[in-house]
């Protein structure tokens, strides 16, 4: 109960700071600052996705920065042609966020649909080998087609509009980012407490007994693969809007890597570790990638601390155990 | 032949040149434990297994209350009312005592396809839950996570986590296994209680606990029914007495 309020409190915390100095940013007219808190966000976005497949389902997916890419190509794509006026699968490009959004969901959502159906037959060190599969192949798919660029990459002229802001300025950008990160986290939060929940968290820890209460184990755990991959998919559009490029680094196995790193240094299955993860990630970024370029080196440190001496991340060191109730 | 529950055809199953479920049939009928005795290495967990659904059958069917279930998932003959303990006990450590039983419940109203109702504020599945762990004397531990449990308090969430499955019929494995003597005689008391809502078949190695609850017993040797009968019939067939209790006698 103890550990509850206090994991609620860190978790308030983690919400205000995150809101807090961007704002300052704004006052103080520090841009730099802010967009460090947009890319935060946006990759704790992508984090949350991850989560639910990694952190309540137990599935370590080595290749979520497939739909990080394909949310990202979705963006891209969308404006090359909303730009160009040219037509995209008989369709017109749009340079608006909300419809690319809901495609790159739903073609991400397809994607990790097909992934999952094939790769949850397996499990263990089979499926991180064949979710890293897939996502090499998206990598490589994308490098060799020159339609959007191939190696070079797609870039965004224009980012794209959301109703009643201007996404060129900075704060405004942040402050969608943060909005859509808030209600990210409310669904997570209601997904885990929910029956669907229930089921993903004890299948994780027990599929045989799921299975003798009469819980089909496959169905949910590809349900929640989707769900995640989607979540992702939303973030990768994101991303691309806010550094206004896509490339298939996005799709790269060290990017599927990072979004791991992000949510085990936050903590695996706490709500809000993806935002803690990719709080101290992008911190590390800046802070010692500013002293010295072997600044993973020391990254990989800490991680190895996490691994090691904190396995619940660092809300699982500040307000402790989980408790499912 | 209404009154039977549970019936095995002709159950066989292979692994290599080993058979160790060989042309076994059986009924479970409405009221009844059936106990299914035999010695270590007799085919009772391969036969749990093809009962349960875990294990495919090389021949033979299974049915419950008149319906072929053979093709049919772990999961799917779950839903269906075929409710199983396990030998060693299985439950969902990081979930309380009270959450172990809400799992089953939930999962016996039907789907889990639920995304944003919480689960804490579900009255029903809360009452329920307490209500069942209280008929198994867990109301005390209700919020105790089942990996903190003690090995007796974990016997009987089992049965709690059965008992919410809406059950035809129980398959229970070994449930005395580690009680002790208290434990092992309150869990017969209530039993005995228990077959007057669904009927039971209960594979054990405590003999004593066997003949003072079973109606009926089958004895498995080398993946064959070499007998089957009332508690006395057992007792009194030569047969069993060299392939089993003999050799328990002597142990």
């Amino acid at each position: 109960m103890d550990n509850a309020r206090k994991e609620w409190g860190l978790n308030a915390i983690l919400a205000l700071v995150l809101f807090a100095v961007p704002l300052w940013a704004w006052l103080a007219n520090e841009p730099f600052i802010i967009t460090l808190a947009t890319r935060v966000a946006i990759l704790a976005i992508a984090a949350v996705g991850l989560n639910i497949a990694l952190g309540l389902g137990g599935m370590v997916s080595f290749g979520h920065a497939l739909y990080l890419g394909l949310g990202g190509y979705v963006a891209g794509i969308a404006a090359h042609h909303a730009f160009n006026g040219t037509p995209v699968l008989g369709l017109a490009g749009t340079n608006q966020m909300l419809p690319i959004w809901a495609i790159a969901m739903l073609v991400s959502g397809a994607v990790a649909g097909v992934v999952g159906a094939l790769s949850l037959r397996t499990s263990g060190i089979f499926f991180i080998m064949i979710t890293l599969a897939f996502a090499q192949m998206g990598f490589f798919f994308a490098l060799s087609w020159p339609a959007y660029g191939g190696e070079d990459g797609l870039p965004i002229f224009m980012r794209n509009q959301f109703p009643g802001m201007n996404t060129s300025r900075p704060w405004d950008l942040f402050v969608i980012a943060y909005g859509v990160l808030m209600v990210a986290l409310l669904l997570f939060a209601l997904l885990r407490g929910a029956r669907f929940g229930a089921a993903l968290m004890a299948i994780r820890q027990n599929p045989d007994r799921a299975a003798a209460v009469g819980i089909s184990p496959f169905g949910i755990k590809l349900t929640a693969f989707v769900l995640s991959g989607m979540l992702t998919g939303l973030a990768g559009a994101m991303m691309a809007d806010l550094t206004r490029f896509v490339s298939p680094a996005m799709m790269a196995w060290t990017m599927s890597g990072e979004l791991i790193v992000i949510i085990i240094l936050g903590g695996v299955g706490r709500l809000f570790g993806p935002v803690a993860g990719a709080a101290i990630l992008v911190g590390f970024e800046v802070f010692f990638g500013g002293l010295t370029e072997h600044w993973k080196l020391w990254l990989g440190l800490v991680l190895l601390a996490v691994v090691l001496f904190a396995r619940g991340g660092l809300i699982g060191l500040i307000a402790g155990r989980a408790r499912h109730g | 032949m209404d009154d039977v529950v549970l019936e095995l055809r002709g159950m066989c199953r292979s692994f290599g040149a080993l058979k160790a479920t060989d042309d076994v049939s059986l009924t479970l009928r409405h009221g009844e434990v059936h106990a299914l005795i035999g010695p270590n290495g007799a085919g009772k967990s391969t036969l749990m297994g093809l009962i349960s659904g875990r294990t495919t059958p090389d021949a033979g069917s299974v049915w419950l209350a008149g319906q072929d279930i053979t093709g049919l998932s772990v999961a799917q003959r779950a839903r269906l009312g075929l409710a199983r303990s396990f030998q060693v006990s299985s439950l969902i450590p990081e979930y309380s005592a009270l959450r172990n039983v809400m799992l089953a419940l939930q999962a016996g109203e039907g789907h889990s396809y639920r995304f944003l109702r919480p689960v804490v504020f579900d009255r029903t599945l809360q009452r329920v839950g307490r209500d069942i762990l209280d008929r198994v004397g867990l109301a005390a531990r209700a919020s105790v996570d089942a990996a903190f449990l003690s090995h007796g308090e974990r016997r009987l969430l089992e049965i709690a986590v059965a008992l919410a499955m809406k059950p035809q019929c129980f398959l229970l494995d070994e449930p005395m296994a580690g009680l002790g003597v208290e434990g092992t005689a309150r869990l017969i008391t209530f039993l005995q209680g228990l077959k007057q809502q669904a009927p039971i078949l209960l594979v054990e190695h405590d003999m004593d606990a066997v003949f003072r609850l079973a109606d009926r017993i089958s004895v498995l040797v080398y993946g064959r029914i070499i007998a089957s009968g009332t508690v006395a019939e057992i007792r009194a067939n030569p047969l069993v007495r060299a392939a089993y209790l003999g050799e328990e006698s002597t142990q």
